[in-house]
């Protein structure tokens, strides 16, 4: 790592701390414009949940509009925790030392804040229970163990208790530090939840085998969370556009694409915010733009795939979705948008080394492809829904009401409220990370050149 | 006889092992005594022996209990329930694996996380002495013995080049 830096464990123990033991003055202000946003979307679904869905601009036969459309982009943002923290552990990559633990972060505040949507887009969710759990024995109905709409909350589930184990495992030693520098009733409270950490080699040991080894099990959950959601559209064979083959590993590379870049969005204020210069570098940002630009094109690979599988089949409905698609206003505004700020724009900038380096651009390309990807989804749930079919007389089109978009903008103050009540009380970089990064790597001399060495064991 | 809890503080690796050597010497066992480090070091840093664990059994026992559990379910909500879709039979076998594959999964993450507490001994509610200056940089060498031994082990982690030396009666 050519921009290393060496730090004392106390050193970084104040450095990464700075929030956690000291309240930062932009603090207040900042939470009091997100509590407030938080508090006009609660009470925007109070009065969406008393006049029911019809002051959204869903109706026949647009019956999945902006709630599902935000519900699928929360979940590729979910993606990011397991992508990053899993991935760059089980590959051993020095750089994902300060980015794991924003990341897994950004996981469980987003899949949380994803489960919402369905439970409103339901309009009455206390009738939730419904879909989920054994009721009315008397008329015998269960669970319908058969559609994606049950499989979809048992994924989500999964993945979300999996990732707030894997984030409580890992921040054990962190919250051991805490524990060490409080005293009165935060001593206390972090004392309780450090679970009477001491630091023995044992428990280093398990910290390490714990990391590579629920990485290797949520692997695969990751994969296929994305997959079910996906699925809730590709075996609906009635809806041209969402009945697709590929529609598993295309949405979860989408995910992956997105949730890579709502990381390096967050790795941008996070320096900003609390100056850590000395942890998340330029070269970070470096190299997860070069992780971007496969992903990216991957996903660019996929949207053309399945446009042309499509159109493969020369199927009259299939055409003139695409049609609407991609050439009848507004959808060809939407198209051309999602794939300037999808691709073309954020990947044109980071082919250069000027641009991966430069913090404020790394903040706005990545910033564009969330822009781009939500629109993406909005493209793939909306328009083959919209388009008249035939034998289909009750129609119209769908713009979304004040309503629908006021609780969409809720979700980003809510999910952006949460990581920073987060981030008061627990370190956002783990630092015992960064701590072991100091014991695990050093310099080298070769000739006249000195090079960066890190040892593996 | 009273057990006693010492603890000698050290600010570099090398005299933390010679503390560690020093105790095997003075007729200490491995099991006695503990480093305590505020970062991971390479396993056997200190001279350390090196602690066994039985974790990767956690979670494969999660996962048969998970399937099982995960079979029971949807095959038995679907045969005592029946809800019949277009002719097609009761047990949807396709359905049932992704209900099958996340409850196994997820059975093998919990387990994974209570065996990784249940392997690192915590919660620890132990209350043998402890220096916070351990989480700023120092090494922790921790030890418990009978007060009779208190002068050996306190001459063992003196000489060894200990900046401080704790202890409390337990």
């Amino acid at each position: 790592m050519q921009q290393r830096r060496i730090l004392s464990e106390k050193q970084i123990n104040a450095e990464l701390l700075n929030g956690n033991l000291a309240t930062p003055k932009w603090y207040f202000p900042v939470m009091g414009v997100l509590g407030t946003g938080v508090i006009i979307g609660f009470i925007t679904i109070l009065y969406m949940f008393n006049r029911g869905l019809g002051v959204t601009g869903l109706a026949r036969p647009v019956y999945w509009g902006l709630f599902i459309t935000t519900f699928v982009f929360w979940v590729g943002i979910s993606h990011a925790g397991i992508m990053i923290s899993a991935i760059l552990r089980l590959t051993q990559a020095e750089w994902r030392r300060p980015v794991t633990r924003a990341a897994e972060l950004l996981t469980v505040f987003s899949l949380l804040t994803a489960l919402f949507f369905p439970l409103m887009h339901a309009g009455r969710p206390w009738r939730i229970a419904y879909w989920l759990l054994p009721y009315d024995f008397a008329r015998g109905i269960w669970p319908n163990v058969r559609s994606p709409l049950f499989w979809d909350p048992i994924a989500i589930g999964t993945y979300l208790t999996g990732s707030t184990l894997f984030l409580f495992v890992a921040l054990i030693p962190d919250l051991a530090i805490l524990r060490d520098r409080t005293t009165g009733i935060k001593k206390g409270i972090y004392t309780v939840l450090a679970l009477g950490w001491r630091g023995n080699p044992r428990q280093w040991q398990l910290q390490v085998v714990a990391g590579i080894l629920l990485s290797a099990l949520m692997l695969p959950i990751f994969v296929s969370v994305h997959s079910i959601v996906s699925w809730d559209f590709a075996v609906t064979p009635a809806v041209e556009g969402w009945h697709s083959t590929i529609f598993a590993p295309y949405f979860v590379i989408g995910a992956v694409h997105s949730g890579v870049s709502a990381v390096v969005t967050m790795m941008c204020l996070m320096r900003w915010l609390w100056k850590w210069n000395n942890y998340i570098r330029p070269e970070h940002f470096d190299a997860l733009a070069r992780l971007l630009i496969v992903v990216a094109t991957a996903w660019l690979g996929f949207t053309f795939l399945e446009l042309i599988f499509s159109l493969y089949g020369r199927d009259a409905p299939e055409i003139a979705l695409r049609e609407l698609q991609i050439f009848t206003w507004p959808w060809n505004l939407i198209f051309i948008t999602f794939l300037l700020t999808g691709y073309i724009i954020p990947v044109g900038c980071w082919l250069f080394k000027r641009c991966r380096n430069n913090i404020a651009i790394m903040f706005w390309t990545t910033i564009l492809v969330n822009v781009g990807m939500w629109l993406e989804r909005f493209l793939i749930i909306v328009p083959g829904l919209a388009r008249k079919q035939v034998f289909v007389y009750t129609w119209e089109g769908y713009w979304p009401s004040p309503v629908e978009w006021i609780i969409m903008t809720w979700s980003f103050a809510w999910v952006s409220f949460l990581m920073l009540l987060f981030a008061r009380f627990f370190p956002l970089v783990p630092l015992f990370e960064a701590k072991e990064s100091q014991v695990f790597t050093t310099e080298m001399k070769v000739g006249r050149a000195t090079v960066p060495m890190v040892i593996r064991e | 006889m009273s057990n006693l809890s010492i603890l000698g503080l050290y600010d570099n690796p090398d005299s933390a092992a010679d503390a560690l050597d020093a105790l095997h010497e003075s007729g200490f066992d491995s099991n006695d005594f503990d480093v305590l480090t505020g970062t991971p070091y390479p396993e056997g840093a200190f001279g350390e022996h090196v602690p066994q664990h039985r974790l990767f059994r956690f979670p494969l026992f999660g996962a048969i209990m998970g399937l099982t559990l995960s079979v029971f379910l949807t095959t038995t909500t679907q045969i005592v329930y029946p809800l019949i879709t277009g002719g097609k039979p009761i047990l949807s076998i396709f359905a049932m694996l992704v209900i099958m594959y996340e409850m196994t999964m997820l059975s093998a993450v919990v387990t994974t996380v209570i065996g990784i507490l249940f392997e690192s001994r915590l919660p620890d509610i132990s209350m043998n002495v402890y220096d916070t200056r351990i989480t700023e940089g120092l090494i922790g060498v921790s030890l418990v013995c009978s007060t009779d031994k208190k002068d050996v082990a306190e001459k063992a982690l003196k000489d060894a080049g200990a900046m401080e030396i704790k202890s409390s009666g337990k």
